[in-house]
């Protein structure tokens, strides 16, 4: 809809206590201009008839009548919203991941995925955090900030992180243990240069503050005397 | 044996409640309990001596003044600076410096610690070696 001027609402017959309007009822009828619109239509107010209907088309009727009645069920119009990211997790915001196999690792954020996770990395060298997703509800976000300008994380997104397709194996006996193994191990070379690109210019912002390097290759813990709902992270 | 004494124009520190912390001057006395009080950023009010910690600066005023002259009597004895230099008003500040230090001060903190104590141990040798002969 085009945006259009809007004009204040402005009331005719302003309540003088409710139920009561300040003007009568003839006064309101010239107030309306009720008396013009007649004048122009030659003294009749103007009718508008509704236009004849067209006929509906004839319904066949169905060839099947189902037996029981079954109820449809209720139509379902819920769009999900995307995960609403906490304001303090900025791009570039040093994040404590606080389960999994990285539990305690300091890592910075990229960017949110369209499925609600965010994305986030070592640097691997740094830390042996590699690109990976974490849920915003494992993580405390620090007021630590890496300036992220120089990093392109525009092609990663979930499809990324499926799991690879398993190619249709051809029944072979004696291989068929064998052949499994060797598989799965390897992670795809392309993967491995994605992570080095990213970190590459991650690693130079980081370096450039002092202590930061060390900072996120240290683990969180909570020490003796530390209570976390006092703390500023 | 008493050394500070509730008077008109004795400053004193909040320790209760919702102005925790804020430096208040005492601007009357109410009843044997309770005091009139007054600071430059909030509205004139009686609070009980017991939520008050006494300090050992004073200002000149009279009873119940007007704020422009309680803030002027205030810059006149300079409080603020007076506290700040004090033991007690440098104490408070750091504990507020540590209380807001980020997860990345704590981690340098850490470190120069270590580093202030890795120093102090080495020059410890270093005495220890002299001491021995």
């Amino acid at each position: 809809m085009a945006p259009s001027q809007k004009t204040a609402k402005v009331c005719r017959n302003p309540d003088l206590i409710c139920g009561v309007g300040k003007f009568s009822r003839s006064k309101m009828y010239h107030k309306r201009g009720l008396w013009a619109i007649k004048a122009k239509n030659g003294g009749v107010f103007p009718r508008h008839d509704k236009k004849p209907a067209e006929p509906a088309a004839a319904e066949k009727p169905p060839k099947f009548y189902p037996a029981d009645d079954v109820k449809k069920p209720l139509l379902n119009k819920r769009k999900p919203k995307p995960t609403k990211l906490r304001a303090s997790i900025t791009p570039g915001t040093v994040l404590i991941i606080l389960a999994g196999r990285f539990k305690g690792k300091r890592v910075v954020f990229l960017k949110q995925l369209t499925s609600g996770l965010l994305l986030v990395t070592g640097p691997f060298k740094i830390n042996g955090v590699p690109l990976r997703r974490v849920n915003q509800a494992y993580v405390i976000s620090t007021s630590t900030k890496v300036d992220i300008s120089g990093v392109n994380v525009e092609k990663i997104d979930d499809r990324y992180f499926a799991k690879q397709a398993e190619k249709k194996k051809k029944k072979g006996e004696g291989e068929f243990f064998e052949a499994d193994k060797e598989e799965k191990n390897v992670l795809p070379q392309e993967k491995k240069d994605e992570q080095k690109t990213v970190d590459a210019a991650l690693i130079k912002s980081i370096e450039a503050v002092p202590d930061l390097k060390i900072y996120l290759a240290a683990r969180f813990s909570l020490k003796a005397g530390m209570k976390p709902h006092e703390l500023v992270f | 044996p008493f050394k500070r004494y509730v008077e008109i124009g004795r400053v004193a520190l909040v320790n209760y409640g919702k102005d925790y912390g804020q430096l208040v001057v005492i601007v009357d006395v109410i009843d044997q309990n309770r005091a009139l009080v007054d600071a430059p950023d909030m509205v004139r009010c009686q609070m009980n001596f017991k939520r008050l910690s006494l300090t050992d600066i004073t200002i000149n005023i009279k009873r119940v003044p007007k704020k422009k002259t309680l803030i002027a009597a205030m810059e006149a004895a300079d409080v603020k600076n007076k506290w700040e230099n004090s033991s007690w008003g440098r104490k408070l500040i750091v504990q507020k410096r540590r209380a807001s230090l980020n997860d990345f001060d704590r981690f340098k903190l850490m470190l120069a610690k270590i580093k202030r104590g890795g120093l102090i141990r080495q020059e410890l040798a270093k005495l220890k070696k002299q001491n021995s002969f």
